[in-house]
């Protein structure tokens, strides 16, 4: 246990060693993250311009007043720190392709966690360097939060994203092992994508959708990707309704895991050890 | 008992076939053509422990896909294969732990990171006591002169030096198997000799058991005792390499340094066939049977300074031993 344990931390910290050696794309990549809030925060302020003009009376939009939108997109930003996953399901299909996979197969080394751990350790070193620029962000921004929320709401909103970190890692990597099956999986990253940035509720909140279509994303694991941890920590999900969303977010984390590890033993079975 | 048996291995592939053209491609969009490639079709061998073999065949004999299925890296199509008394494809961590696959052609090392960064991490992935782990390393670094490189990152370091890197990384947990893959394969003479000269001392100091494939044949002739010779995904040759020598080396060159004004290459075209005539200097190709023969004949009959009789290169018996189709279609043949 004592030695897995120190394998685990040797991964890690080799891994962030790596990710320090590109310094400058590192920086310029953290920085660019911030481009698209500033986008909203000038699109959602002429919507609500327009509306404050056209002399409707309104301060709301479905439910969300500007101040609530300028948080909520911040937040999901927070949360896509940790659900994205750049280049995760892209490589493991190239690493298909050329059989660099072999070496997961070959070294007493689950392929998996050692890529969780790589993952975790960009992910640290992210936060780290970013740290500054998003505490800078909130507080340039802070008028457009209502306040800190209870210990409780905080506590539920950091489980909501180590879940939500989990989720992608484990869902992208199941889409990346399809590449065992057909070698080229872009056109499914699209869809990936596309479902994603729709469904996550990056683009706008889930609650906002008309019909059939709240209902329908929340069956879906993707709200859990953005929208549900800015939503905990807004306080728009209490109580029962909270504490049933956790649950329902580890139910997919689980199954997400076990799709991966399914996918990497059919798919190891099928592999016919591509590119020499 | 043999540290490698295989018995009846086989491996086929379903390979996609798409024709030219752009309505060839759409046509496979709805309906794809397969073609079964077998890559192994039916190995016997055993290997015992301290054997350093060859495994040589033209590309696309079954060489690569066999260490592949040794390694565990893919399934076979039917077969048996025992490494070390496991079964490889089975990838039980045990054997992991016991044997190495070196790719000439496939990087294991972290490309960003210097190479001793790669080492700590197979230390840790390979369990190896630290006493041991820094001992193995000075140990494999000081045999081929790369301690000064291990803290510089492995994209800056040349081919050569990278290959080395390779070697020390699947060598740090000292393993009983070693699965070979064109080590050698666009090294430069010097790095090639280097790692030659290491791996026939460390191979004779271990006593493991390597297992080797190389187009390079001073590779097979530095190292290998034993040869086997896959083509089509069959062994077709499996014994000494002298032995192939006098078995397809059917051929020896005679080279001539004639007196001045002695013999013109016409003269001597009756004797074989010519291969270079640079006078005084003439090379001859003559049957083995009748080389000694045809050496008293031009000594008889011409004045000679000096004569020496070579097998032909190593290369060219290869070269015709590859396009060997067996005798019996395809019989085994081995001169064990």
């Amino acid at each position: 246990m004592l030695a897995r344990a120190t394998t685990w931390l040797t991964i890690l910290r080799i891994s962030i060693e790596e990710r320090l050696v590109y310094r400058g794309d590192f920086a310029l990549g953290t920085l660019m993250r911030f481009l698209p809030i500033v986008t909203q925060i000038f699109l959602w302020g002429a919507v609500f311009e327009a509306i404050r003009a056209s002399g409707s009376g309104a301060d709301s939009v479905a439910g969300y007043s500007y101040h609530d939108f300028i948080a909520y997109y911040l937040l999901t930003m927070i949360g896509r720190a940790f659900s994205s996953m750049p280049g995760l399901a892209s490589g493991i299909a190239r690493d298909i392709r050329s059989g660099t996979v072999k070496k997961y197969l070959i070294q007493p080394i689950d392929m998996l966690g050692f890529l969780l751990l790589y993952r975790t350790a960009h992910k640290l070193v992210y936060y780290l360097v970013a740290a500054i620029p998003f505490a800078l962000v909130f507080w340039l921004c802070q008028r457009f939060f209502p306040g800190w929320p209870d210990a409780i709401t905080v506590a539920a909103f950091l489980a909501s994203l180590v879940m939500s970190f989990l989720l992608g890692f484990f869902l992208e990597a199941t889409i990346g092992m399809i590449g065992f099956w057909f070698l080229e999986i872009s056109s499914l990253m699209f869809v990936y994508m596309l479902f994603s940035f729709f469904f996550s509720g990056h683009m706008f909140p889930l609650d906002m959708l008309p019909g059939v279509w709240g209902p329908l994303v929340r069956v879906l694991p993707f709200q859990y990707l953005a929208y549900f941890p800015a939503a905990v920590f807004l306080q728009k999900i209490t109580g029962p309704e909270l504490a049933w969303g956790l649950a329902v977010e580890l139910g997919w984390v689980v199954l997400f895991i076990l799709a991966a590890r399914a996918t990497f033993r059919l798919g190891v079975r099928q592999y016919s050890g591509f590119g020499g | 008992m043999a540290v490698i048996e295989i018995q009846g291995l086989c491996k086929s592939y379903r390979v996609y076939q798409k024709r030219e053209g752009l309505l060839a491609s759409i046509a496979g969009l709805f309906r794809r053509r397969y073609r079964t490639i077998e890559a192994v079709r039916g190995i016997d061998l055993a290997v015992e422990r301290g054997e350093f073999v060859a495994f040589l065949g033209p590309n696309g004999a079954g060489k690569t896909t066999t260490l592949k299925l040794l390694s565990g890296v893919i399934n076979p199509s039917g077969g048996t294969a025992r490494v070390l008394g496991h079964i490889p494809w089975k990838r039980e961590n045990t054997y992991r732990r016991r044997f190495a696959l070196v790719m000439g052609q496939k990087n294991q090392l972290w490309w960003d990171l210097p190479a001793a960064e790669s080492f700590r991490l197979h230390q840790q992935i390979y369990r190896i006591e630290p006493e041991q782990f820094e001992r193995t390393r000075d140990d494999l670094t000081g045999m081929l002169s790369v301690g000064h490189l291990l803290s510089q990152p492995v994209r800056e370091l040349s081919l050569g030096e990278r290959m080395k890197m390779e070697l020390i990384a699947a060598l740090l947990h000292s393993p009983e198997v070693l699965f070979l893959d064109e080590p050698t394969i666009g090294l430069d003479v010097v790095a090639q000799y280097n790692v030659q000269a290491f791996l026939r001392h460390y191979q004779e100091a271990r006593r493991i058991t390597i297992l080797l494939t190389s187009h390079y044949m001073k590779d097979v002739a530095a190292l290998c005792r034993r040869v086997v010779i896959i083509s089509l995904g069959r062994i077709i040759y499996d014994g000494s390499l002298s032995g192939i020598i006098d078995r397809f080396g059917g051929q020896k060159v005679i080279s001539l340094q004639m007196s001045n004004g002695q013999a013109s290459a016409a003269d001597l075209a009756r004797y074989g066939e010519i291969l270079q005539a640079d006078p005084p200097r003439v090379k001859l190709r003559v049957e083995r049977s009748i080389v000694p023969q045809v050496l008293s004949n031009i000594l008889a009959a011409h004045t000679v300074e000096d004569v020496s009789v070579e097998d032909p290169p190593l290369e060219q018996v290869i070269a015709e031993v590859f396009s060997w189709k067996g005798e019996g279609g395809g019989r085994m043949m081995n001169d064990k």
